[in-house]
C-alpha cells in the first residue's frame, strides 16, 4: 500500500518568534526552520508501517518555497522513499494547501494520508479535515494509535474526555498527536542517500489548482504582556495572599 | 445576518463550551440559531431551546450522527450552513474535528479559534503558540469559525424559550464506524470550565505523586491538568494536558506545580486569571508569568498548601 505523507516547513518550535514592527507578520529573517513538529511524527508513522511491511512506498510532500527541499531531504533520510514539492512562495491558507493535496492524491493514489494535526505556525489544525473533505475520504484525527487491517485503518484519537476508536474505509486521511510516536532521528549514511532519492517539483499551475483565500491577515500583534509578580516567602504567605489580596480562593 | 452555532454535547448533556459560542455569536450580532446533531438527544435541545439569546434549535436526530462521526455530521453542516452568515462550532476536539470539513465542502477558509470579535468579518486569533495575535478579515459569503471558549464569557444557560425544529436530512457517508471510547471518569470539575485549576509538570516525577494534586484539588473544588512534560512521561492520560495542543484554560486561579514554563504551556494558561507557581528552580520561566512565584520543594509546598486553603 502507497502512504502519502505532509510536511509543513515551519519555524523550529525552539524560536521565539517576534512580531514584526509594521505589524505585517511575524520576523522569519535568520530564524532557524524545521520540519513541524507534527509532521515528524507523521513521517515516522509512515516509516513504521513500511517497516512492518503494511507499506510498500512512502511518498512525501511538501507545499512551500524551494528551500522546503530541506525538509523533504529530511523526510527521506527518516525513510520516505520519494518525494514532491509543490512550489509556491505565497502564504497558502489551509484550503489552498488542501486542494493541492487533493491534486497531488489524484495524481499519486495512495491508501492512506498522514498529516500532522496542526502546523505550529498558523496553528489551524484545518488542512488533513479539509483534505478529507475534499476527497470524499474519512478521517481519523489527532491520532495516537493507527492499526491497518484488510482494507480498514482503526484509529484512535485523542479527544477532550480521553480516547476515540473508529474504524475508516481505506483510503482515508490520519492526522497525528503527540503521543502517536516518538520520531527517530536521521542517521548520517540515510542523510547521505536521501541526496540521491528522486524529488519532484510542481507548481500550483501545473496541478491546476487555484488558491485564491477568503481570508485576509490584517495585522499581526504582539500578545498582551503578562508581567511577573513577587516571590512569596512561604506558603503561609502564599495563602494569605490568595485570600486577602487576590481573593481567588 | 443569522448565525448557525453548533452545539457541543456529548449525546446526554449540552457542553458549557456552547454558552460562550453563543456569547461569540452574540457579538457578531443577528438571529442565533443552534444546531444538535447527534442521536436520542432530546435532553440536549431542550437545554439548548433554553439558552438566553437564541431564536431556534435545529435537532437532527440520527443513528447516522451518533458519535458525531465528521463524515456524516460535517455534509449536514455544511448543507444548512448556506442558508447562514456564519457557522460557529467551539474549539473543542469536536469542534476542530468537524468545522474544517464543513469549510472546505463550502469552498470557504476557516477561520480557527478565534479570541475575540473586531466586526461580523473580523476576528483575532492566536498564531505561534499565542506568542503573536492575527486580525483576520474573512470575505466568505458563509463564515466558518471555530470560537476558542476563553476568550468569551458564557452568555446565561437559562433564560431563553427557543422554537424546536426538526431537520430531516440524513447524511451516512459510509466510510467510517465509531468503535469505542475510554473516557476519563472524575468527580472533578472539567478542566476548561474549572474556576480553579491545578497543574502538574514534570517535577512530579512520577503518576502516584499526583495524589498531592488530587488532595489540594478536592480541598479547592479545583480541577487538574498536567504538562506535555507530565503527560508525555505517562504520569497522566493525555486528557489532562494544558497547552498550545491541549486544553486552553482560563480559570480564577492556576496553580502551576513542578512545572518549568515551556512556550506551549504557557500558550495553554496564560490567560488565567491569577498564576501561582510553585517549583524548586528559581530560574524556572513559569516565574515571569506568575503572580505569585513560590521557590520551595513541591513535596512539602503542597501538602502544607492543602492544610493551610
Amino acid at each position: 500500500m502507497k502512504v502519502l505523507v505532509a510536511v509543513k516547513r515551519v519555524v523550529d518550535y525552539n524560536v521565539k518568534v517576534r512580531v514584526k514592527a509594521d505589524n505585517s507578520g511575524v520576523d522569519l529573517a535568520n530564524v532557524k526552520m524545521s520540519m513541524n513538529p507534527f509532521c515528524e511524527i507523521a513521517v515516522e508513522e509512515a516509516v513504521r508501517l513500511k517497516e512492518k511491511g503494511v507499506a510498500t512506498e512512502i511518498v512525501v510532500v511538501s507545499i512551500g518555497p524551494t528551500t522546503a527541499q530541506e525538509q523533504l531531504r529530511t523526510a527521506l533520510a527518516l525513510g520516505a522513499d520519494r518525494a514532491i514539492l509543490v512550489e509556491s512562495a505565497e502564504d497558502l491558507t489551509s484550503l489552498a494547501v488542501a486542494k493541492l493535496l487533493k491534486a497531488v492524491v489524484d495524481k499519486e493514489q495512495p491508501q492512506l494520508v498522514i498529516l500532522g494535526k496542526q502546523a505550529i505556525d498558523s496553528d489551524n489544525n484545518q488542512t488533513g479535515q479539509m483534505l478529507a473533505a475534499l476527497t470524499g475520504y474519512g478521517q481519523g484525527t489527532f491520532a495516537s494509535k493507527v492499526e491497518v487491517a484488510g482494507d480498514k485503518v482503526a484509529v484512535t484519537r485523542e479527544v477532550d474526555g480521553g480516547a476515540q476508536t473508529v474504524s475508516l474505509s481505506l483510503p482515508a486521511i490520519v492526522t497525528t498527536d503527540l503521543r502517536l510516536n516518538e520520531p527517530r532521528y536521521a542517521s548520517l549514511p540515510n542523510i547521505m542517500k536521501a541526496k540521491k532519492k528522486p524529488l519532484e517539483v510542481l507548481t500550483p499551475d501545473a496541478l491546476g489548482v487555484s488558491t485564491a483565500s477568503t481570508n485576509k491577515t490584517l495585522k499581526v500583534e504582539a500578545p498582551a504582556a503578562r508581567s511577573a509578580g513577587i516571590k512569596v516567602k512561604s506558603v503561609a504567605e502564599l495563602v494569605e495572599k490568595l485570600k486577602n489580596e487576590a481573593k481567588v480562593i | 445576518m443569522t448565525i448557525l452555532v453548533i452545539a457541543e454535547h456529548d449525546g446526554k448533556t449540552l457542553a458549557p463550551a456552547t454558552l460562550n459560542t453563543v456569547a461569540a455569536a452574540a457579538k457578531i450580532g443577528g438571529d442565533i440559531n443552534v444546531l444538535v446533531a447527534g442521536q436520542g438527544i432530546g435532553a440536549v435541545a431542550e437545554a439548548a431551546a433554553k439558552i438566553a439569546g437564541v431564536a431556534k434549535v435545529l435537532v437532527a436526530d440520527n443513528a447516522a450522527y451518533a458519535h458525531q462521526l465528521p463524515e456524516n455530521v460535517a455534509p449536514l453542516v455544511a448543507e444548512l450552513g448556506k442558508g447562514y452568515s456564519h457557522v460557529l462550532a467551539a474549539a473543542t476536539s469536536n469542534g476542530k474535528n468537524i468545522l474544517p470539513r464543513v469549510a472546505a465542502q463550502l469552498d470557504v477558509d476557516q477561520i480557527s479559534e478565534i479570541i475575540s470579535v473586531v466586526s461580523a468579518d473580523t476576528f483575532t486569533r492566536p498564531i505561534y503558540a499565542g506568542n503573536a495575535i492575527a486580525t483576520v478579515q474573512s470575505t466568505a459569503p458563509v463564515k466558518v469559525i471555530t470560537v476558542r471558549a476563553t476568550g468569551f464569557d458564557p452568555v446565561a444557560a437559562e433564560g431563553g424559550s427557543a422554537a424546536v425544529e426538526a431537520v430531516a436530512a440524513v447524511h451516512d457517508a459510509g466510510t467510517s464506524s465509531f468503535v469505542g471510547e475510554e473516557l476519563a471518569k472524575s468527580d472533578r470539575p472539567e478542566l476548561t470550565a474549572a474556576k480553579i485549576v491545578v497543574s502538574g509538570g514534570r517535577g512530579m516525577q512520577n503518576g502516584d505523586n499526583f495524589k498531592h494534586l488530587y488532595a489540594l484539588a478536592d480541598k479547592l473544588g479545583a480541577a487538574v491538568g498536567a504538562s506535555r512534560a507530565a503527560v508525555d512521561a505517562g504520569f497522566v492520560p493525555n486528557d489532562m494536558q494544558v497547552g498550545q495542543t491541549g486544553k486552553i484554560v482560563a480559570p480564577q486561579l492556576y496553580i502551576a506545580v513542578g512545572i518549568s514554563g515551556a512556550i506551549q504551556h504557557l500558550a495553554g494558561m496564560k490567560d488565567s486569571k491569577v498564576i501561582v507557581a510553585i517549583n524548586k528552580d528559581e530560574e524556572a520561566p513559569i516565574f515571569q508569568v506568575a503572580d505569585y512565584g513560590l521557590v520551595a520543594d513541591l513535596f512539602e509546598a503542597v501538602p502544607e498548601l492543602e492544610k493551610l486553603v
